[in-house]
């Protein structure tokens, strides 16, 4: 595998290097005080015990002379299991041990040696390492009283080896697991940052990838991904509005050109008269759809939001109620309340009291008793379980069929049965906009007979 | 019947101030003209206008900029606001900055005109009455009453704030978004005209039983109070 120059300035991979450091100094100080342990401490010990026995040796000797020394020795040699002995005289020869000759390193009064020395075994002869502890006694006689420590100096070597190992093993595996870790880290933003260069290059449909592990990078990716498909659904409304202002303008400003042209081409100053007469009516209606899509564009951009305030829906439903009860109470119909005492939300007042307007409007225009030709409008206000409220603007009218409820929330979008009142197709789509600017939602149900709009209000975050 | 006033009208869209120029003057006001901000401050030092309209989006010194600086001179001149820019935030900011009123282009010319008589008129009025009389109709701003030729008249809290308007500029048209902006102080267009019901259920309280109509409609423009005689 190439190493990506990247890798190793990466910060994962730094992460990991320092946290190896610092992993490793702690292996090699356990490793290290366990070798204390068995091996040297061990060694000590060993040590101890054949000064001790030197010690009791050259105390014999001092007591019961030569003889002793001598006997006890020879009895020792032939004993012990792994004990070395030799005892020489002045000149050096030896006169007793089961050691062939003084060891070369005996030199001096007293010490510790270590020296090699001929071993037999049953393949024949092998040189083994012993630890030795030598005095000389009075009358030149020399005195080597050792311990035969080939297998502990083999053992010793295999500790030392293996702990050596075993630090090697942890920082090998350490920075192949750091750069394998950082190289997995590494790619997966890599994707991320491929992704986002096609999406920069204009291909909005593609999206972040998510391992499906949930973990961090999943979340940013996710979170990523969302603010897309946000950004992706603005775009398509832009583009929905853009084809639709082009589609529905296009309608009245011919009618506008054509009344001109009409009137231009006629002598009578009384058509003229009527002529620009309708034609400002009708730009005036224009003027409506404008504002009206400024206002949806103003409610979708959401910055209104930081301008939201704790509003009682109540007095608010009730100064609309008594700007619009007249209307209804002139053309023989009425507009009943069924309000809590109090309804505390947060939100824009002017926008929400623009979309209430627009269902009462519609109400009027559209939710005429089929009997009485009356509007009958009823308006309740309801304090949901989660703590929101619901706004329920309710009439008696021909309601609209289930295939329809979720189109009129669209731009633009005229039912047949409406398009004999004047309107610009407009006012539920500003609803709806303004309810999903609050993080609440605009619900089309019947109201058995009649049509029930539900503006639910989320619950106010404290 | 309307008094002489002298208005500065700052716009540098040139067909646009002519057109506005034009139909002042037909009602009767003298009118100046400043095609930038620069200019329109230095007018509207140098002279006492009775009202300024003032373009937002102007070469040199914006509108708004050109509002602080007089206000920051102590020219009390009020001021209406005319901007591409219809938004209520917009309309804030406007006012913050000193402006009086604040139309959205493009307007009818009778709601500018409206507009700016009213604001012309404000500035003479006393302010601080508590009763105003049109003819015979007197209304008690403290007591919160209204009587006519004598007789009491009981009106709901709302008829009061609407006659309370219209009888504050009396004289001068207010158009039915500026009754909707002052007495309801709804800042957006319904599409069902809804003043009217409102207007006619005052009429029927002030004017039905007496023979000389107080409350007149404008058509084409909104409503107006005045005695028969003024």
């Amino acid at each position: 595998m190439p190493l990506n120059p990247k890798l190793l300035t990466s910060s994962t991979f730094r992460l990991g290097a320092v946290y190896l450091t610092v992993f490793a100094i702690s292996v090699a100080a356990i490793l290290g005080y366990i070798y204390w342990n068995t091996a040297i401490l061990l060694e000590r010990q060993i040590e101890d015990t054949l000064e001790a026995e030197v010690q009791g040796l050259a105390e014999q000797y001092r007591q019961g002379g030569p003889g002793g020394l001598l006997a006890t020795v020879n009895r020792r040699s032939q004993q012990s299991e792994g004990g070395v002995y030799i005892l020489t005289n002045s000149i050096g020869r030896r006169i007793a041990g089961n050691l062939p000759a003084l060891p070369a390193e005996a030199v001096g009064e007293r010490g510790v040696i270590d020296f090699r020395f001929p071993y037999e075994t049953p393949g024949g002869t092998v040189q083994h390492t012993a630890r030795a502890f030598f005095i000389q006694l009075d009358g030149g006689l020399r005195l080597v009283v050792g311990r035969d420590v080939e297998e502990r100096r083999r053992f010793n070597e295999i500790i030392r080896t293996s702990l050596l190992w075993a630090l090697g093993l942890t920082i090998a595996l350490g920075i192949g697991g750091g750069l394998l870790t950082s190289r997995n880290f590494l790619r997966r933003i890599d994707r991320i940052n491929d992704a986002s260069r096609t999406i920069m290059a204009g291909n909005l449909a593609e999206r972040m990838p998510v391992s499906g592990s949930g973990d961090e990078i999943d979340r940013l990716s996710e979170s990523l991904n969302q603010m897309l498909d946000q950004i992706s659904r603005l775009m398509t409304g832009m583009k929905e509005v853009s084809s639709n202002v082009a589609h529905d303008l296009r309608t009245p400003l011919t009618r506008l050109r054509a009344r001109a042209e009409d009137a231009l081409r006629s002598s009578s100053p009384k058509a003229h008269r009527e002529a620009l007469e309708a034609n400002i009516a009708e730009a005036d209606a224009l003027l409506n759809t404008f504002n009206a899509l400024l206002s949806i564009a103003r409610a979708e951009a959401g910055h209104v939001r930081q301008g939201f305030q704790d509003i009682d829906l109540v007095p608010l439903v009730e100064d609309l109620v008594e700007l619009y009860g007249p209307i209804a109470e002139e053309e023989g119909g009425q507009v009943e309340l069924d309000l809590p005492g109090s309804a505390v939300v947060k939100v824009d007042a002017q926008l929400v009291a623009q979309a209430l307007t627009n269902l009462l409007d519609n109400a009027m225009k559209y939710g005429r008793n089929a009997e009485t030709a009356a509007p009958a409008i009823t308006i309740s206000v309801q304090r949901r379980k989660d703590g929101g409220y619901n706004v329920m603007v309710n009439d008696t009218g021909p309601g609209i069929a289930e295939g329809d409820r979720e189109r009129v929330k669209g731009r633009f979008v005229r039912l047949d049965e409406s398009r004999s009142e004047p309107g610009s197709g407009l006012g539920l789509a500003l609803v709806d906009s303004v309810m999903k600017l609050h993080g609440g939602e605009l619900v089309i149900t019947s109201a058995e007979p009649g049509l029930s709009v539900r503006l639910e209000f989320p619950p106010k975050k404290v | 019947m309307n008094s002489q006033m002298k208005i500065l009208v700052v716009e540098d869209d040139k067909e646009a101030a002519n057109w506005l120029i034009k139909g002042l003057k037909e009602e009767g006001h003298v009118v100046d003209l400043a095609t930038n901000g620069p200019d329109g401050l230095d007018m509207a030092g140098e002279q006492a206008h009775d009202v300024i309209v003032m373009d937002r989006m102007l070469p040199g010194m914006d509108g708004l900029s050109v509002i602080s600086k007089l206000r920051e001179d102590g020219v009390s001149t009020p001021v209406l606001i005319l901007s591409a820019l219809g938004e209520v935030d917009d309309k804030v900011m406007g006012l913050r900055a000193g402006g009086d009123d604040y139309l959205a282009k493009p307007y009818a010319f009778t709601e500018l005109l409206a507009r700016v008589e009213t604001l012309g008129r404000r500035q003479s009025a006393e302010p601080h009455k508590t009763r105003l009389q049109v003819g015979d109709l007197e209304i008690d701003l403290l007591a919160r009453t209204a009587r006519r030729a004598g007789e009491d008249i009981l009106l709901q809290p709302r008829e009061f704030k609407l006659l309370e308007y219209l009888m504050r500029n009396a004289g001068s048209v207010v158009t039915r978004t500026m009754l909707l902006e002052n007495v309801w102080n709804y800042h957006f267009d319904p599409q069902t005209n809804v003043i009217d019901v409102h207007i006619s259920r005052l009429r029927a309280k002030i004017d039905k039983e007496f023979d000389e109509p107080l409350l007149h409609t404008v058509r084409g423009a909104g409503y107006t109070i005045r005695a028969a005689q003024s």
